[in-house]
């Protein structure tokens, strides 16, 4: 398992090296040179030429992208323009915020699709598997953003139910704590109560879409499972029908189900940039917009960087979660 | 005389009941209700995005203060869905941005499957270090969250519609490029590519005229989920200022005006937001529907962004 281990994470750092330079290649074929654009429009010419040598941009560009490894790889992401702070902590205040919906938005679908798909799945062609076929259609076809936005009329706007933006009512954990999870494990029900009023519309509007696809794996799975010798077995033995299905059944069909979350969750990163904006939600992929408008460059870079390296390692302990769940998997 | 004319006529008849029974048993698998239910939405938004100029009653981006943010008409009115901020007709900037959208998913779909089943092609044809190296940058490209590299070149390149597409099929010709090098690698044993080979033909003309013209069914099936994931994509770019200059309307601008005035003028955001979920559906739907005809192994890959 450790040599697996070594191996995987070996066969890792290329593809970060590579993500580093596609990412280098990128800010130099924007428009204009690097200089103009890491510095702020009021530079001088003299600031420019000074930028210029003191980031190595005079340096043959093979100089240049080492350089920018070196940065990454000491954790050095630069100085935003707009805040005068490094990119890194900048990032590291939002990225509670963004944890913590991703995590309610995953768990809405997990907690709704995978029953809901077990349902389906045990009884095909009844109105429970079609109004579920339905419902996934829907969670595929609906971008989250323009849901986010239905709730925000509806339930906000005109039940008045929901506030529409923001984390929390009394201005604490402005994105740079686990505002519900600190608040529920510190026993403060009020304050997690707040902040669960303001994460479940985002988390929704996030969440259906990874609903939808877990309904449908899920569905799809337990109906080839249910067919199999065991399962007649586990029957057969008198077990009822219910042991049969969570027991048995869910078990088994839980693999390709973890599969599509693990895949899904790149979709979730990437969604939630376009939900954290439709709620002003203060994350940082809300963080990552306010920066391209404000053409932060080194901000901008900072963020797409720890998103995609974030992206990698969750891939990376998904990979894992597998040799640990199917052992074909670390001699295949 | 009579008699052969009614007979005559009886045998073409025959003919053509037997010519259009072919035709429907043709046809047959053909129709089923996700094919017709997806082609008719797929086909209203063609339609409705061809013929804009000629069927949208006003310019799109014909400004008019007075009239702003007026709300539905309905059937009969000045503005059936309503004005936005600067007065424009909304109902005329959803026949226009269904022409952006068309545009934009269509050009992406092709250039993605065109670039994708290449790569897949030749990777899976010569295998080896073409292969490697092929799916290495297949590596590298799939390890950035969906979106998040289109996001990352209209930030570096700016707006403007290249752009936009490059960013679009940035990662979009991926799920084409490993399908089919799935494909070409049990393709390249198979003895019709030996009797080609034996026969003299060059690398060249193997993959183009024996390799892909077996990859096309998968390609078209990919190609529509592809392109339902192109529209919301476009759209959610173009949401967050990072799509087509300002000036062309799109549902996805427009969703985020409607995200603007949204507690007063409820229509900016419901009408394009609903063009956005008919269309992905419709294509969904279509999707589907082939998928079932077509290459029924063949899985869902990933659901785009939504």
């Amino acid at each position: 398992m450790l040599r697996y281990l070594l191996g995987r994470i070996i066969a890792t750092i290329p593809v970060v090296v590579l993500i580093s330079l596609l990412v280098f290649l990128l800010i130099h074929a924007a428009p204009g040179d690097p200089a103009d654009l890491l510095l702020s429009d009021e530079a001088s010419a003299a600031d420019i030429a000074d930028a210029r040598r003191r980031w190595g941009l005079d340096q043959p560009i093979y100089v240049q992208y080492l350089r920018f490894l070196a940065n990454i790889a000491s954790a050095d992401l630069g100085t935003s323009f707009k805040y005068s702070d490094p990119v890194i902590g900048l990032i590291g205040e939002r990225l509670p915020a963004t944890i913590e919906l991703a995590i309610a938005s995953l768990l809405i679908a997990i907690l709704i699709g995978i029953p809901l798909g077990v349902w389906a799945g045990a009884k095909p062609n009844s109105w429970a598997d079609n109004l579920g076929s339905v419902l996934g259609f829907f969670g595929i076809s609906m971008p989250s953003f323009w849901l986010g936005i239905m709730l925000i009329l509806i339930v906000s706007g005109y039940f008045n139910w929901l506030p529409s933006s923001g984390r929390s009512t009394y201005g604490v954990g402005q994105g740079s704590d686990f505002y519900v999870i600190q608040s529920l494990l510190t026993g403060n029900l009020k304050t997690a109560w707040d902040g669960i009023k303001y994460i479940i519309m985002p988390a929704i509007a996030l969440g259906t879409g990874m609903m939808g696809l877990v309904m449908r794996v899920t569905r799809s799975s337990v109906l080839e499972i249910i067919s199999e010798d065991y399962v007649r077995t586990a029957r057969a033995k008198g077990l009822d029908e219910r042991t049969v299905l969570w027991r048995h059944v869910l078990r088994n069909a839980l693999v390709p189900v973890i599969t599509v979350v693990g895949l899904e969750l790149g979709t979730l990163l990437s969604g939630s940039i376009i939900v954290e904006t439709v709620f002003a939600w203060p994350g940082s992929g809300s963080l990552l917009i306010a920066a391209i408008q404000s053409r932060d460059y080194p901000l901008i870079t900072g963020t797409v960087l720890t998103y995609t390296i974030a992206f990698v390692v969750i891939n990376f302990a998904i990979d894992m979660l597998y040799a640990l769940i199917d052992p074909r998997i670390r001699f295949g | 005389m009579d008699n052969s004319a009614t007979l005559e006529a009886e045998v073409i008849s025959e003919r053509r009941t037997a010519r259009s029974r072919r035709l429907r048993r043709a046809l047959r698998p053909w129709l089923t209700p996700k094919v017709i239910g997806g082609g008719i939405i797929v086909l209203l938004l063609v339609i409705g995005g061809l013929s804009a100029p000629w069927i949208a009653p006003y310019d799109p981006n014909a400004q008019n203060l007075s009239q702003a943010l007026r709300p539905p008409d309905w059937l009969f009115g000045a503005n059936v869905f309503g004005t936005d901020a600067l007065g424009r007709d909304i109902l005329s900037r959803l026949f226009y941005g269904a022409r952006i959208s068309l545009v934009i998913a269509v050009m992406v779909v092709i250039i993605s499957g065109v670039v994708g089943i290449a790569l897949g092609a030749i990777s899976g044809y010569f295998a080896g270090t073409t292969d490697f190296l092929i799916q290495k940058l297949v590596e590298v490209v799939w390890a950035f969250p969906p979106l998040l590299l289109a996001i990352a070149i209209m930030a570096f390149l700016g707006q403007g519609l290249e752009n936009l597409i490059l960013a679009l099929v940035s990662q979009r010709w991926i799920t084409y490029c490993r399908v089919s090098r799935g494909q070409a690698l049990s393709l390249r044993s198979r003895e019709f590519v030996d009797a080609a080979r034996s026969l003299g033909a060059r690398h060249t003309r193997i993959i183009v005229r024996h390799i892909m013209p077996n990859l096309l069914p998968s390609a078209l099936v990919i190609g529509t989920f592809s392109m339902a994931s192109a529209i919301i994509s476009e759209a959610a770019l173009s949401f967050l200022g990072l799509g087509v200059p300002p000036e062309i309307p799109t549902w996805g601008s427009m969703l985020a005006d409607g995200r603007t005035y949204i507690s007063t003028s409820w229509w900016l955001a419901l009408f394009p937001g609903l063009c956005i979920f008919f269309t992905v559906l419709g294509i969904n739907l279509l999707g589907d529907g082939l998928r079932d005809i077509l290459d029924p192994r063949l899985k869902r890959s990933g659901s785009g962004i939504g």
